[in-house]
């Protein structure tokens, strides 16, 4: 061979006949690969989920709305049910050993006695009367016999039960001797339902009014801004306390249960208008929205379909924060008497028979929906918190 | 600064007349009126009911003219200092709230100025000691304080004082004082017994602004001056003093209005659990009555109240916040 040859053979171009995949080149793992390929409420429910006290808060919520749901079942005891044995009895607690024995779960019997001076019943935990708890049990005492759900079905299976003859007062009696933790399951149903109910009907309001008023502009807008001020630098609490009192007396329980919803959220939109408000404002200008209307989509189909979806979780998360608000406003109205009626029965309610303070001093136990109102409230302005965090899942 | 005020007050007018058109339509809402509950109590009691006397005091309250008629009669009265007349009572509405409603501006504002120190301290405390104990035992304790309604947290504390100390907390003034005219010993008494309703009243406002003083303070504390003055060598405390706290302070005005609402939502109810002569009980009772013209005239007056107080907040932002423009009203 000589140089010459070399020379005219010339290396052939190289051709990868391969097909080129830009994605194997750009090497993504697969964690950042499912991160980028999520959808946004999959992006939002990472973000939460990284939230601890939100997560917590949140099934802390759920298992209370089951309580609520099933509380015929969790209550030992039967909401009306009175036992005019013991009226106003303190707390009986659970106790496991008995003079150093193992037992299992139960309580002491309490015996009455009669203050000798003022004639007053005294209860007393009777050490020698141990009353073993019964789980899961079809009940067969006095009190244990409920229409499921006001009338669904009949029964008296129960989590937990008395000893037969025996009695189970955890959190004590009323002054018509009607057991306080049942009454507070029972309550729960009532306090949280009103919540849920009021913001559904704020967040009709207030979208339809928002939504109006932010998607129109103008005189319409300039009207709902003002209304909006006025209904603000309203003192919220007297305001309810106007309105609901002046519902008429003659109406049934379940019509002022109504009432005072409709009365919370009344004053409940204002605040939930003005976000949605300034979010059209902002978002009637971008491409899609102009695309949809030059496809001759409807202001409401625009609005709806378009522009809502896309401040939903905003929407959802403020939610969360204004429903302790109405269930605080429930609270406050029924402990002035001003709210729900028995036989509908509320932590406020129940709260109404602590307000004169010789009770509450006597009876302290009078207090305790007290408890469940302050975790619900809680509960829900840490949900509301990580839902905000979450909201915005591309920061 | 004057042609700011005027446009400001002028813009009020408006305001105060839908809230007062407002409050009428709710005093009206009830179906019949007083004199109807009257009539039916003394048909209750088995008097005798002599309608020619209701025909003279329903011609005497205006209360046979439309509502409309009776709004314009109520609002024009008000104008002149005439708030109507108490049913209930007896008595012109003016002589019943008057006491109750310098009280009621008095707690009102001695909380809002506990809600200023006390978020003024601990704020600016846990915002320089970010994620230390202190700061989450605060975030903690403000997270309980929002969450406790004011007036289950005056009820425990009465019964704690009952129980701990054997003492009641409730009343604004002691009974003894009571009658005497204003002077001294009624105003210590008043003083003496002002900073619960005060502490139950604020805490939650309190909580509120310590969140958001500690948020403004730890932004404005990343900002380039401050590194800027750190490096220069300025003390820390100089440092803070000078610079971030004014400018974070700016919520502890601009925030009055929606704090205001809510300090005076409060003090009606905490002023029924703690048995205060404020407006809480007797608008409470009014409002059961149906006392139509005393309920409007304390609900007109606590709007009024929030309504002034947004006011002079927007005025002192105005006077201590440079970057505000006054002209922004009359040129927007």
């Amino acid at each position: 061979m000589s140089a010459a040859d070399t020379r005219d053979e010339r290396l052939a171009h190289f051709v990868d006949d391969a097909p080129f995949e830009p994605a194997a080149e750009v090497a993504l793992t697969p964690a950042q690969e499912r991160f980028y390929m999520a959808s946004q409420w999959k992006l939002m429910w990472w973000k939460l989920r990284r939230h601890r006290i939100a997560v917590a808060s949140g099934i802390f919520l759920l298992a209370l709305y089951v309580v609520a749901g099933f509380a015929e079942f969790f209550a030992p005891y039967e909401l009306q049910h009175r036992d005019r044995r013991f009226i106003y009895a303190p707390p009986q607690s659970i106790q496991l050993f008995h003079e150093g024995r193992f037992v299992g779960p139960f309580v002491y019997g309490m015996r009455m006695q009669r203050d000798p001076e003022t004639l007053q019943p005294l209860y007393k935990e009777d050490p020698g009367r141990i009353q073993e708890l019964r789980f899961f049990c079809a009940g067969g005492y006095r009190g244990s016999e409920y229409a499921f759900w006001g009338g669904l079905f009949e029964g008296d299976f129960h989590l937990v039960c008395p000893a037969r003859g025996g009695t189970l007062f955890l959190l004590g009696t009323d002054r018509l001797g009607r057991d306080m933790f049942s009454r507070i399951l029972y309550g729960a149903r009532v306090s949280m339902t009103i919540g849920l109910i009021g913001i559904v009907l704020s967040f009709a309001l207030g979208i339809a009014i928002g939504g109006i008023a932010g998607y129109y502009g103008g005189w319409i807008d300039n009207i709902v801004q003002r209304a909006i001020e006025v209904l603000k630098s309203f003192p919220r609490l007297p305001l309810w306390m106007a309105l609901s009192a002046s519902l008429p007396v003659v109406w049934s329980p379940i019509w002022i249960f109504f009432g005072i919803t409709i009365i919370l959220a009344m004053l409940d939109w204002p605040g939930l208008a003005r976000a949605v408000r300034s979010k059209l404002l902002s978002l009637r200008e971008e491409d899609f929205a102009v695309a949809a209307q030059l496809m001759g989509a409807r202001p409401p189909r625009i609005i709806g379909r378009h522009l809502v979806p896309s401040f939903a979780s905003h929407l959802i998360a403020s939610a969360s924060l204004a429903i302790p608000e109405m269930i605080l406003g429930e609270t406050a109205l029924s402990f002035l008497g001003l709210g729900l009626r028995p036989p509908i029965t509320s932590w406020g309610v129940l709260l109404n028979e602590a307000q004169n303070i010789q009770a509450v001093v006597l009876y302290p136990w009078l207090m305790a929906p007290m408890v469940p109102v302050i975790l619900v409230v809680l509960a829900f302005n840490f949900l509301g918190d990580g839902l905000r965090d979450a909201a915005d899942p591309y920061k | 600064m004057f042609s700011y005020l005027a446009n400001r007050l002028l813009v009020m007018v408006p305001t105060l007349l839908a809230i007062s058109a407002l409050v009428f339509i709710i005093i009206q809402l009830p179906p019949g009126d007083y004199l109807e509950t009257m009539i039916g109590e003394m048909k209750a009691r088995g008097e005798a009911v002599d309608l020619g006397q209701i025909e003279s005091m329903r011609q005497q309250f205006g209360l046979d003219r439309s509502p409309v008629e009776q709004y314009f009669a109520w609002l024009g009265g008000m104008l002149q200092g005439d708030f109507g007349w108490s049913f209930e009572h007896r008595r012109p509405v003016s002589e019943l709230i008057g006491e109750r409603v310098a009280l009621t501006v008095v707690v009102t504002a001695a909380t809002i100025i506990f809600i200023w120190v006390v978020s003024f301290a601990i704020g600016t405390f846990v915002a320089t000691r970010q994620y230390s104990v202190s700061d989450h035992i605060a975030t903690l304790g403000g997270y309980l304080g929002l969450a406790t309604p004011n007036f289950l947290l005056a009820l425990v504390l009465m019964y704690l004082a009952s129980e701990w100390f054997g003492l009641s907390i409730g009343g604004i003034m002691d009974n003894e004082v009571r009658e005497l005219p204003w002077g001294w010993a009624k105003i210590s008494s008043v003083l003496e017994h002002l900073w619960i309703p005060v502490i139950v009243i604020g805490t939650s406002g309190t909580a509120g602004m310590i969140r958001r003083l500690r948020a403004n303070l730890l932004d404005e504390l990343q900002k380039q001056y401050v590194v800027t003055g750190r490096a220069k060598g300025l003390p820390p405390t100089r440092l803070l003093w000078k610079y971030p706290l004014r400018v974070a302070l700016n919520p502890f005005i601009a925030d009055i209005g929606s704090i205001l609402p809510e300090v005076v939502s409060g003090s009606a109810i905490v002023a029924i659990v703690l048995n205060l002569d404020i407006t809480g009980r007797m608008l409470l009772e009014a409002l059961r009555a149906q006392d139509m013209y005393l309920a409007g005239s304390f609900l007109m007056f606590l709007a009024l109240l929030v309504v002034i107080g947004t006011l002079i907040s927007d005025l002192l932002l105005a006077l201590l916040d440079p970057r505000i423009r006054l002209g922004g009203g009359t040129t927007r």
